[in-house]
């Protein structure tokens, strides 16, 4: 059943406000989700402050700077930080993105960070995607063939490969689906945008020779049809990507299979 | 639930093999009151606060009781298909399937007495 009001235990408390640094001229206010599972506290909304003047144009080199120099307890994912990996993705200024390639510049006022929603928090900006993950996997996100294997490789056609284009490039950052209400009231049953994108890039790989086992294995009203078109996941993908029509392609192929 | 490994849950109770067919049946009755709605209206509108006796032999004409019967029947159907994915979103298990069996009785008699109604007036 749907819940309206979070949890007793994850109700947003007013957290530390930390010192302005000394000399700086340049400031800017930062607010930063904080929770540890250990203290045993309600999680707690942090204020910093940043000197601009020494510090990256990135939301990513900012939480950099708060670990390195205010405080180290600092929890968060990062490993690229050039919007390859897909590990720094969380939710600034209300919106899921990854923080390496977001600006400070494009925030208007205080900057708000918190963990991706709706997901189970591990450690301040650190959510548990062991779900997701799985999801993603029992999508066979790999190639599926049953002909012989060929002596040197799988062909496949210029037309056919730029088919590929705008699903190959899905970093797996979680921001689409974390971002998708569906997901949200039924993740546990729903696949969500990420692992749908993905699905539809195995399924219109003229190489894969199980589209039929995987469109099989996704019609379901809840794995595939939670999607209402809602079209958060278009929004909010850092990588410009559009989930919401892989969907609507994988819906389309559903009913060519009947009508 | 605890030792259930994370691909199994993922993986639930595997696919229903259905949800093309609701997916479709939305699609068809979106398409049809497309074109019956505004001929609804127009209808409807139409005769809207006209004398009881004007309304009853505007009603007895063919095209205006045929379209009210058809948006009654096609909009209640499409009410149905998606007041039950409003549910399933939302309501989860026994009181799930309790409010769709109940949605799906409350539709079904609407769409009759709508219908019953209009061929009352047109007959």
């Amino acid at each position: 059943m749907v819940q309206l009001t979070l949890p007793k235990n994850s109700r947003m408390t007013t957290g530390k406000t930390w010192p302005k640094p000394e000399g700086a001229t340049n400031l800017r206010k930062v607010q930063i989700y904080r929770w540890n599972p250990e203290d045993g506290k309600n999680p707690q909304l942090d204020t910093y402050f940043l000197d601009m003047d020494n510090c990256g144009p990135m939301v990513l080199d900012a939480l950099i700077k708060i670990k390195n120099e205010i405080d180290p307890t600092l929890t968060f994912r990062r490993s690229c930080r050039e919007g390859i990996c897909g590990s720094c993705a969380m939710n600034i200024d209300g919106i899921n993105t990854l923080a390496c390639i977001y600006g400070m510049d494009e925030i208007k006022g205080d900057i708000k960070i918190y963990p991706l929603p709706h997901m189970p928090v591990i450690k301040d900006l650190i959510p548990d995607l062991t779900h997701f993950y799985a999801q993603h996997a029992s999508i066979m996100p790999w190639l599926e063939t049953k002909s012989n294997e060929p002596a040197k490789e799988w062909k496949q056609s210029i037309d056919d490969r730029k088919k590929l284009d705008g699903l190959y490039e899905c970093v797996m950052c979680a921001c689409c689906s974390t971002s998708c209400p569906s997901y949200w009231w039924n993740g546990d049953r729903y696949l969500g945008p990420a692992a749908l994108l993905h699905a539809y890039r195995w399924i219109v790989d003229s190489r894969d020779e199980a589209t039929g086992e995987r469109l099989d294995d996704l019609e379901d009203p809840f794995k595939l049809y939670r999607c209402h078109t809602i079209m958060n996941c278009a929004k909010t993908c850092p990588k410009g990507l559009n989930p919401a029509k892989a969907i609507a392609n994988i819906k389309g192929m559903m009913v060519e299979r009947v009508v | 639930m605890a030792f259930l490994t994370d691909r199994k849950r993922a993986m639930g109770m595997g696919s229903a093999k259905q949800g093309t067919h609701h997916h479709w049946q939305m699609m068809v009755t979106s398409v049809a009151l497309l074109v019956l709605i505004p001929f609804f209206v127009f209808t409807f509108g139409f005769i809207l606060g006209a004398p009881y006796e004007e309304v009853v032999a505007y009603y007895q004409r063919p095209f205006p009781a045929v379209v009210a019967i058809l948006t009654m029947l096609v909009g209640f159907f499409h009410f149905r298909l998606g007041v039950q994915t409003l549910i399933e979103d939302y309501v989860h298990g026994l009181a799930g399937r309790a409010a769709i069996i109940g949605m799906i009785c409350l539709s079904y008699a609407a769409a009759a007495f709508a219908v019953f109604a209009i061929i009352r007036i047109a007959l």
